[in-house]
């Protein structure tokens, strides 16, 4: 069993004596919303957290907040995360009133300690829209999203039905500005940064990257019908701002929602064409 | 929809969908048709504020010219149209577009508003407990519905002032666009309302003009930063073009003092009649 | 240790029969497909499938079933089948397309993931993965999965971890989000056509049998806390695998082994426990509080070089380090392969260097990763297009630039290769009751292959999955649904209601994290990267001391009827308990070192794995009886009929 033990400090996999970081610590005062279901009142809750390493993680130092309530015998304070490396998109929280708090291009998972000051006091709050009601504490339903997926945010291809891959050859350009929509990890920051609740720039992030490449033509005016006018019944309406690009950790461009709004209004000219409405 | 089976309260959707209407009537029924719609206007309505001021800069030229000026929009069409009639076409397509522009901008509100209900919405804009912290949205786009309807009432306030006369009562002389202007704004109070309206006006033109081209989809990343220019320079021209007016007059820089012509509707619109025709 | 045979060579009870069909590799599941029987396409609508899980192989399950006219039940945690941990992976997905011309092929795709295993896994098994690998990137093309692409418009790929031919391709390193998004979407599109029934938030707590059959789930609605029973004719099991026993790993924070654990209380074997891969370029964990690890795409180690000082505990920033005093240990002790060895191999040697005492970084955890020349051949620009997104994620969290200063890395635990033992047609001993992707023991063997997770969970559920199921229901045509008013449902439906009361009932002082922590440093201790027959020994004696303290002295608040994460994880938990357990002793019987498991005991005089073919070249399949009893250990023997058991040499 040698050196077993030497691992367990170097994965971290916590020895008592790692309790010390190697940077500074931060003493915060956290002002964090209470709700205990969609329609009770919310309020918020005042906790200190000192003594918190600078290369923990916003989600961790909840954690950390969240243990101390248990051993007082209390309710712990639910939020949604998940995989803690920014890709899933579960994570959420108006920090400081920004979306993943004020740093660009980071999901709040993501959010080290080391960007924020001793004494700072934090705001945290769920990220709010009439179709993302609050489930409990910092937790929403973003279920919305997926029904806007429903709607058309697919190429109707069945398993098997298909020929060789590079029968489609896909050109580079295309595919790249795809893959920069394909980015969006559906978080929902773009809403809750809107003034508006507008979910502009998740919908265009959806269409943009199917409509750009050659498998999405055949769909392609009737996914964008499809889409827009289901996001269209649960989310506000853009007056380009900005704010949800500047808020996206993954910094989808304003110019997909330019996209499609091109795409929209040819949308009903050609769909009218194809099923020969006069 | 899709029969998921847990439906959460996140699935309900916040608005319902209306009957279609037959096209292109339906491109207005959805708020990204309707944001098409209010682009499209707003550069109709653009276009007519551009030319107006470029217009009006014939106050510098003194009466006649801009006596003169005034009968050749009446003229408009010259001898093919009765006289008036095309002004007219383009004053009511001009009330049209505003119209349209305004009631999309209300909806569209409204529609914000509800999708935002449980956020509260405040003063156009959703509330968080926690001071928002804009980084994109700026002073222009977050008060155009501010900064709209102040220009909407300017202009019933321009019609009544310098087209209807309401207030100059007596020194109104219909039809002596140069007088009326110089009367009305040497007036501390009025010269300061048209002030404070065209500031504003130059504010929605200042986000109109950037917005447009996102909701037209006309834009192109490589020319991104052009369309902040153009919107810097559209509204700036426009502001210096329109606060020129009130500031010269207020300043005695235009004035009355050297016209040739008295001043009633009779021999008065004679007299600029003949100067003009005399250039 | 009960076992079912003598000792351990001895023939397999008859239970473990894998159904692997007859004839020639290569033809195998080509004549299979042929000799299942079929469902008329009529007649799948009279057949209800549960499928619990929507990572790549759930999600791709779900709706091809659905697509082929089964009625489709599908169960996730989350709050959107698209937040499934396979989003995360990075690197990219294997296929023998061999676009590059670079000689690979279905055989050679087969020969490595076999060899990669360290030949412990179902040769049949993985020539059909091998097989349907094309058909894979063939669908996902299609689905609009925005590979990267040439300049003719052509797909690109590159070459990953292990493999000598460039045959991964891959969506910048975003690939497991982009697959799993196409996956999602084919299934969104079932659910819009009304052929699926998805439940969000609900978490599936127990397998319902009736006569041995698997008949239904019991689940729990996360949100509402009610506890409700779902009948079908099959249950899919594809819940991912169970690294989070380590408490500290490389998989999203909800991953857990509960679902399948369940399964195996029912009846279901599971095999193998005890291959766990550790991926070696993970960034060194900074300190206590740390809830996760982060992984950087192994794709990183194609340009990286590998190294760290000579001296030990060498404090000098890496840049004062000259040439000569540096040690890029893999490249010299595997010239052939250099940077690009397996991943256990990669990640041991890490630890060597670690333990002797050159690690690098604050905490003396790492070793360097380092991209010094690659960004001085090709430039900046060009590594940024590469890996751009990998080297801002490193920086967002270490708060040190890449391009600047030498990444740091040291292996964490990432993937399991064990899981429910499934046969040929992917069922698990539980009639009726099928497990797909890391949920089941796998085609991995005993170490997986960079990029063959994806194709995988892919591979079961598009394209493996919709076949064999039929051949099962087919005999079953005309029979109903168990009725949810049948007595299983209701005794299955108490028994978790009173599990999930217990909890809330303990009433002790210590938090599910705290024990989860705790757990989980046993685990990496005595069943990490190295065991030993003492360390195992001494896990399996602290683990059930442990696990009684969490049973007397767990606090879970709140209550079972709203959203309560804690509850949630006390569940998962007390399962990953009992999981350690049996990978202690499933890592205890297996005498040699083999892939992801190393036995400090079975070692070549250079320290690499030494396996035993003579007496382990079987799988491990465990029975379980009762809490009280420990579970009875079933093999199936491999037999190797086109790939010769060879020593493994990257040297």
């Amino acid at each position: 069993m040698s050196g077993a033990n030497d691992v367990t400090s170097q994965a971290g996999q916590t020895s008592q004596t790692s309790q010390q970081s190697h940077g500074r610590t931060l003493s915060l005062t956290l002002r964090i919303w209470r709700q205990d279901g969609p329609d009770a009142p919310g309020r918020f809750h005042t906790f200190d957290a000192p003594n918190i390493s600078e290369d923990m993680s916003f989600l961790e130092l909840l954690d950390i907040i969240n243990e101390r309530l248990i051993e007082g015998g209390d309710v712990p304070i639910e939020f949604d995360h998940d995989c803690r490396e920014g890709i899933c998109g579960m994570c959420s929280l108006m920090i400081n009133g920004r979306a993943h708090g004020h740093e660009l291009a980071t999901t709040t998972c993501q959010l080290h300690m080391r960007k924020f000051s001793d004494g700072d006091v934090i705001t945290v709050e769920p990220f709010r829209a009439k179709a993302f009601p609050v489930v409990r504490d910092l937790v929403v339903d973003r279920s919305s999203f997926d029904r806007i997926i429903e709607a058309g945010g697919y190429i109707s291809v069945n398993t098997g039905a298909v020929g060789d891959a590079n029968q489609t050859p896909v050109p580079k350009e295309a595919a790249d500005t795809s893959m920069d929509a394909a980015a969006c990890i559906g978080c929902g920051a773009c809403v809750a940064a809107c003034p508006n609740s507008a979910a502009q720039l998740f919908t265009s992030a959806k269409l943009a990257h199917l409509n750009l490449i050659p498998q999405g033509q055949p769909q392609r005016w009737e996914r964008t019908e499809a889409m827009v006018e289901t996001m269209e019944q649960f989310f506000g309406s853009c007056t380009n701002h900005g704010e949800c690009t500047e808020a996206c950790p993954k910094e989808i461009s304003l110019d997909f929602i330019a996209f499609m709004n091109r795409d929209y209004v040819k949308a009903k000219i050609k769909n009218r064409k194809l099923t020969g409405q006069s | 929809m899709a029969p998921t089976a847990t439906q959460a309260a996140g699935s309900a959707p916040v608005f319902k969908t209306k009957r279609p209407l037959p096209f292109p009537l339906n491109i207005y029924q959805s708020a990204i048709g309707r944001k098409w719609v209010m682009a499209w206007t707003g550069i109709g309505l653009l276009g007519f504020v551009i030319v107006h001021m470029i217009g009006n800069l014939h106050l510098y030229e003194g009466p006649s010219r801009m006596y003169e000026y005034a009968e050749t929009l009446r003229d408009l069409g010259g001898g093919l149209l009765p006289r008036t009639l095309l002004l007219w076409i383009m004053r009511v397509g001009l009330l049209a577009m505003f119209v349209v522009h305004l009631h999309s901008a209300y909806t569209l509100k409204e529609r914000s508003r509800l999708a935002s209900e449980r956020a509260g919405f405040v003063g156009g804009a959703k509330k968080y407990a926690s001071k928002r912290d804009y980084i994109a949205a700026n002073y222009a786009s977050r008060t155009m519905r501010w900064t709209g309807p102040i220009v909407g009432l300017y202009v019933l306030f321009h019609l009544a002032d310098l087209t209807w006369g309401w207030w100059l009562g007596d020194a109104y002389v219909r039809g002596d666009p140069y007088h009326n202007v110089v009367e009305s704004l040497s007036s501390i109070p009025v010269a300061i309302i048209y002030v404070v309206a065209n500031v504003a006006l130059a504010i929605h033109i200042f986000h109109g003009t950037w917005s447009m081209f996102q909701s037209l989809g006309v834009n192109n990343p490589r020319y991104n930063g052009l369309r902040r220019n153009l919107a810097t320079a559209l509204a700036g021209v426009v502001l210096v073009g329109n606060l020129s007016f009130p500031v010269l007059v207020q300043a005695g820089l235009v004035d009355e003092d050297n016209r040739d012509c008295p001043i009633n509707d009779t021999t008065g619109l004679e007299c600029l009649g003949e100067t003009a025709e005399a250039h | 240790m009960a076992e079912s045979h003598s000792g351990p060579n001895g023939a397999s009870n008859g239970v473990l029969d894998s159904r692997v069909p007859d004839g020639p590799m290569a033809d195998k599941w080509t004549d299979h497909k042929f000799s299942m029987k079929l469902v008329n396409p009529n007649n799948k609508r009279r057949f209800e499938i549960i499928v619990v899980g929507t990572g790549l192989a759930g999600a791709s399950a779900a709706a091809s079933l659905s697509e082929l006219g089964y009625r489709v039940k599908v169960f996730t945690f989350h709050d959107s089948p698209r937040r499934a941990h396979s989003i995360a992976a990075q690197g990219g997905i294997n296929a023998a397309k061999n676009y590059t011309n670079d000689g690979d092929s279905v055989h050679r795709l087969f020969y490595d993931t076999v060899k990669g295993g360290d030949y412990r896994s179902r040769e049949a098994n993985v020539h059909r993965l091998a097989e349907v690998s094309l058909n894979i990137i063939d669908q996902c093309a299609a689905q609009g999965v925005p590979f990267a692409r040439e300049y003719g418009g052509l797909l690109d790929n590159r070459s990953f971890g292990g493999a000598q031919v460039s045959r991964t391709f891959y969506a910048r390193g975003q690939t497991g989000q982009q697959l799993l998004l196409g996956a999602y979407q084919a299934l969104a599109k079932q659910v819009a056509a009304g052929s699926v029934e998805l439940y969000t938030r609900t978490e599936m707590l127990d397998l319902v049998t009736k006569d041995g059959r698997a008949c239904g789930i019991i689940t729990r609605d996360l949100i509402s806390g009610e506890i409700a029973a779902h009948t079908g004719h099959a249950v899919v099991l594809a819940t991912g695998g169970y690294g989070n026993v380590y408490y500290l790993s490389t998989n999203a924070m909800a991953c857990n082994v509960t679902a399948a654990w369940r399964a195996h209380r029912r009846g279901a074997y599971f095999a193998n426990a005890c291959y766990t891969q550790i991926h070696p370029t993970c960034i060194p964990a900074s300190d206590e509080f740390q809830s996760k690890l982060t992984l950087m795409s192994e794709s990183l180690r194609n340009d990286g070089r590998i190294w760290v000082p000579e001296q030990l505990d060498d404090a000098r920033s890496p840049d004062l380090i000259p040439e000569s005093e540096r040690d890029y240990y893999l490249e010299r002790k595997y010239p052939a392969f250099g940077n690009l060895v397996p991943r256990d191999v990669a990640s041991r040697n890490a630890k060597t260097v670690v333990d002797q005492g050159k690690g690098v970084g604050p905490l003396r955890n790492g070793v360097y990763l380092d991209f010094s020349e690659v960004i001085e051949r090709d430039g900046h620009p060009a590594v940024a297009a590469k890996y751009g997104n990998l080297f801002d994620m490193y920086e967002r969290i270490t708060g040190e630039n890449p391009y600047a200063v030498p990444m740091r890395i040291y292996p964490a635990i990432h993937y399991t290769m064990g899981g429910l033992w499934v046969d040929y047609h992917l069922m698990t001993t539980v009639p009726g009751c099928y497990s797909i992707g890391e949920a089941n023991f796998s085609d991995h063997g005993a170490n997986r292959l960079g990029a063959s997770a994806l194709m995988q969970g892919l591979a079961d559920g598009y394209f493996v999955l919709p076949y064999t199921i039929g051949d099962d229901l087919a005999a079953r045509l005309g029979e109903p649904v168990v009725p949810l008013s049948d007595p299983v449902f209701a005794q299955a439906t108490s028994e978790v209601t009173d599990a999930t009361q217990r909890f809330l009932s303990i009433g002790g002082t210590r938090s599910v994290d705290w024990f989860h922590r705790e757990l989980g440093k046993i685990v990496w201790d005595y069943i990490g990267m190295e065991r030993t027959a003492a360390g195992l020994e001494k896990a399996l004696s602290e683990i059930p001391a442990l696990e009684a303290e969490f049973w007397a002295d767990l606090r879970v608040s709140g209550s079972g009827a709203n959203l309560n994460s804690s509850l949630e994880k006390a569940g998962r938990v007390a399962d990953f308990f009992e999981l350690a357990k049996l990978m202690a002793r499933d890592a205890l019987v297996r005498e040699e070192s083999c892939g992801g498991h190393f036995r400090a005991e079975h070692q070549t005089p250079e320290g690499e794995a030494q396996r035993d073919d003579e007496n382990f070249a079987h799988v491990a399949a465990w029975e379980w009886h009762s809490s009280d009893t420990t579970q009875t250990r079933h093999i199936e023997e491999l037999e190797f009929e086109e790939v010769a058991l060879t020593q493994r040499s990257y040297k």
